[in-house]
């Protein structure tokens, strides 16, 4: 299955990945109609420090820690995917204690939003990958771990 | 004394109602020109430190951002003009000499763009590059000028050492220092894929990018930076810098900030010492001198390798020429006055040395009249700005063209000319890791290989317009072009009719 990877070599930490995340999943056509004057809450997010910098997502693991601790039955798999049935999450953030890589976050609703691939918006690939300057992230196959 | 207050050049315009203040801007900006102001929730510029690198431009998700030409001005005078004057406060603050990047911007004439290439029509067809086989390979090198045959008869083909290129073009010196690891990369890696040479420049030669050698030119320039056998064996052709088209007559300056960690160990100089190249080599003083030169780098190399002397184009270019013809040198490089640089005293940059054109016209004439062409091949830079430059250079005499600042605008280079800056946003003219970091050499080297590519393309469409298949055929072939707006002198110099006749 082909995943998002994080090249921190070539990340330039200049957190376009999470605008464009953002946006992707607002559904709204432009976007500054999507995020001007508002909060964000991209499903992939900025880390480091001075010298280096990543983005970090959901690695859609093939076990996934979520999915196990998730009380509501909201985090489930779709072929190989991770994904989150947001009418089922009470918001007990759970999956977020368990998670080992931080990579769900809270939204304004109180529920969990977490990368799906862009499989559930009109992208279709994912946005971040297509929209960082210097190939810093990728979605490739590699050897399942 | 307090420093004469100078208006910015540029003014940053911000579409307020585009900007989503994502901060974008303010983290790309080496000058620091863009931050963000939490009181009033938005982003606020200091225009005064704003270069025109268009990095924030390119980068800004939303497009709210556009950089425009400060219209603040001084009282129009068609002699003292606003740059000029500018300039004059710049040094009476400063006391210094001024310092420039990149090539001449003076509108001085571009020959190439009063040079117009012919067509067949009727009476000898033009050819399809896309159906019929074009040949744009060249070999650069000293060249036989007749048949020598053995005791038995054979005809001996034991040539002087050649460059064999896919397309007549090569990226031109650019010092590893001046430009990033990176960059440097970008240009091995795609000389590699192309079928052509990089060429070091007068830094030496990061020891990561000896396994590029084949594609490499080690060049040895007077501060004899990074010089040592291994480098001298490493590359293709050896090349003698004599000069450069963007300062002729005086060396390379690289400041002691650059000369940091791998660059202090490849150019063999100690950590924050400036590298300055002096503005003769200390060892010539003649065309004989030269010549030594020119042997003890064959010495070392077991005359396996081609020495090329690259020379700037300044009045006396074709005796110049001439010369190093006769120095056992394979290959001529020239450098026009338009020729770009890392940093250059501006005076230089925009007043010393001639156009290319006339200069690689004169050299190709005087070069045949003396019946000594074919000990060099011709190889001319400064300012190859497009597959239609590299045809009428052909055209004129040269066997192949040198470029770099157009290399350089592949790889994100906007010719915003503060190089000496050391701040280059887009990851070239720097080594400050977390801006050299910017240019992704699988990036850069596409895009290189994409230019050429695209440009060779172009190269035989125009050669197939002609009727000509290959380049040895349109080399020096100037019936092939024709000036406009030319005067008798400039046509008799380029050695081509005007439009018309």
């Amino acid at each position: 299955m082909k995943r998002v990877f994080v090249k921190e070599e070539w990340c330039l930490g200049c957190h376009l990945c999470e605008y464009n995340c953002a946006y992707a999943n607002s559904g709204l056509s432009s976007m500054v109609k999507a995020l001007q004057g508002k909060p964000i809450f991209p499903r992939i997010h900025v880390n480091g420090n001075d010298s280096v910098t990543f983005a970090v997502s959901c690695r859609h693991c093939t076990d996934p820690l979520c999915v196990k601790s998730c009380i509501s039955g909201a985090l489930h798999r779709e072929n190989g995917v991770v994904c989150i049935d947001k009418n089922k999450c009470v918001g007990c953030l759970t999956c977020m204690l368990v998670c080992p890589y931080g990579a769900l976050v809270q939204d304004e609703t109180g529920t969990v939003t977490k990368c799906e691939l862009c499989t559930k918006n009109s992208c279709g690939t994912p946005a971040c990958v297509a929209g960082c300057p210097n190939n810093a992230i990728v979605f490739e196959e590699r050897c399942e771990e | 004394m307090n420093n004469m207050y100078i208006s910015p050049d540029y003014e940053v315009i911000r579409n307020m109602s585009r900007c989503i203040t994502c901060r974008v801007c303010e983290r790309q900006c080496a000058n620091e020109v863009h931050s963000f102001d939490p009181d009033g929730n938005v982003m606020i510029s200091d225009e005064s430190k704003c270069v025109n690198c268009k990095r924030c431009v390119s980068l800004c998700p939303t497009h709210a951002l556009k950089i425009v030409k400060n219209e603040d001005t001084l009282r129009e005078n068609a002699n003292w003009q606003d740059a000029t004057i500018k300039e004059i406060y710049k040094q009476a603050n400063s006391g210094g000499v001024l310092l420039s990047s990149m090539g001449n911007p003076k509108p001085l004439p571009v020959y190439w763009d009063k040079i117009l290439i012919n067509a067949s029509q009727v009476t000898n067809p033009p050819i399809d590059p896309l159906r019929e086989p074009m040949e744009t390979r060249v070999f650069l090198g000293k060249k036989p000028d007749h048949i020598e045959r053995d005791e038995n008869g054979k005809i001996k083909t034991d040539l002087a050492p050649q460059l064999e290129l896919s397309v007549p073009i090569m990226f031109s010196a650019m010092s590893y220092g001046s430009i990033s690891y990176n960059a440097h990369k970008s240009l091995a890696t795609a000389a590699k894929e192309l079928g052509i040479y990089y060429n070091t420049g007068e830094g030496g030669l990061h020891e990561d990018f000896y396994v590029y050698g084949e594609n490499t030119i080690v060049q040895v320039a007077s501060g004899r930076f990074g010089v040592h056998e291994d480098y001298l064996n490493a590359g293709a052709a050896i090349e003698i810098k004599m000069g450069q088209g963007a300062k002729p007559g005086i060396g390379g300056h690289l400041p002691g900030a650059k000369i940091v960690g791998d660059v202090s160990k490849t150019r063999m100089i100690p950590e924050g010492s400036d590298a300055i190249s002096p503005a003769p080599h200390h060892d010539i003083y003649s065309i004989e001198d030269l010549r030594q030169l020119v042997f003890s780098l064959k010495e070392a190399s077991q005359y396996k390798k081609p020495v090329i002397v690259k020379v700037a184009a300044v009045h006396n270019i074709a005796a110049i020429a001439s010369g190093i013809a006769r120095s056992g040198a394979d290959i001529i490089a020239i450098d026009g006055f338009r020729g770009g640089t890392g940093a250059a005293p501006t005076r230089i940059r925009d007043n010393v040395g001639i156009p290319i054109e006339l200069a690689l016209a004169s050299v190709d004439q005087r070069l045949r009249e003396e019946g000594i062409r074919n000990n060099v091949s011709l190889v001319v830079g400064g300012s190859i700005r497009s597959a239609a430059d590299v045809v009428k250079a052909i055209a004129l005499g040269a066997d192949a063209c040198y470029i770099a600042t157009a290399a350089v605008l592949a790889l994100g280079c906007h010719l915003c000319r503060t190089c000496q800056t050391g701040k280059c946003n887009w990851g070239i003219a720097t080594q400050r890791p977390e801006l050299v970091k910017r240019l992704n050499p699988e990036i850069g080297s596409q895009r290189l290989v994409n230019l050429i590519t695209a440009w060779k393309h172009e190269i035989k469409e125009l050669m197939g317009g002609m009727g000509i298949n290959s380049i040895e055929a349109l080399r020096g072939n100037r019936l092939m072009l024709r000036g406009v707006g030319l005067t008798g002198k400039e046509l008799e110099i380029l050695g081509i009719s005007h439009a018309g006749e």
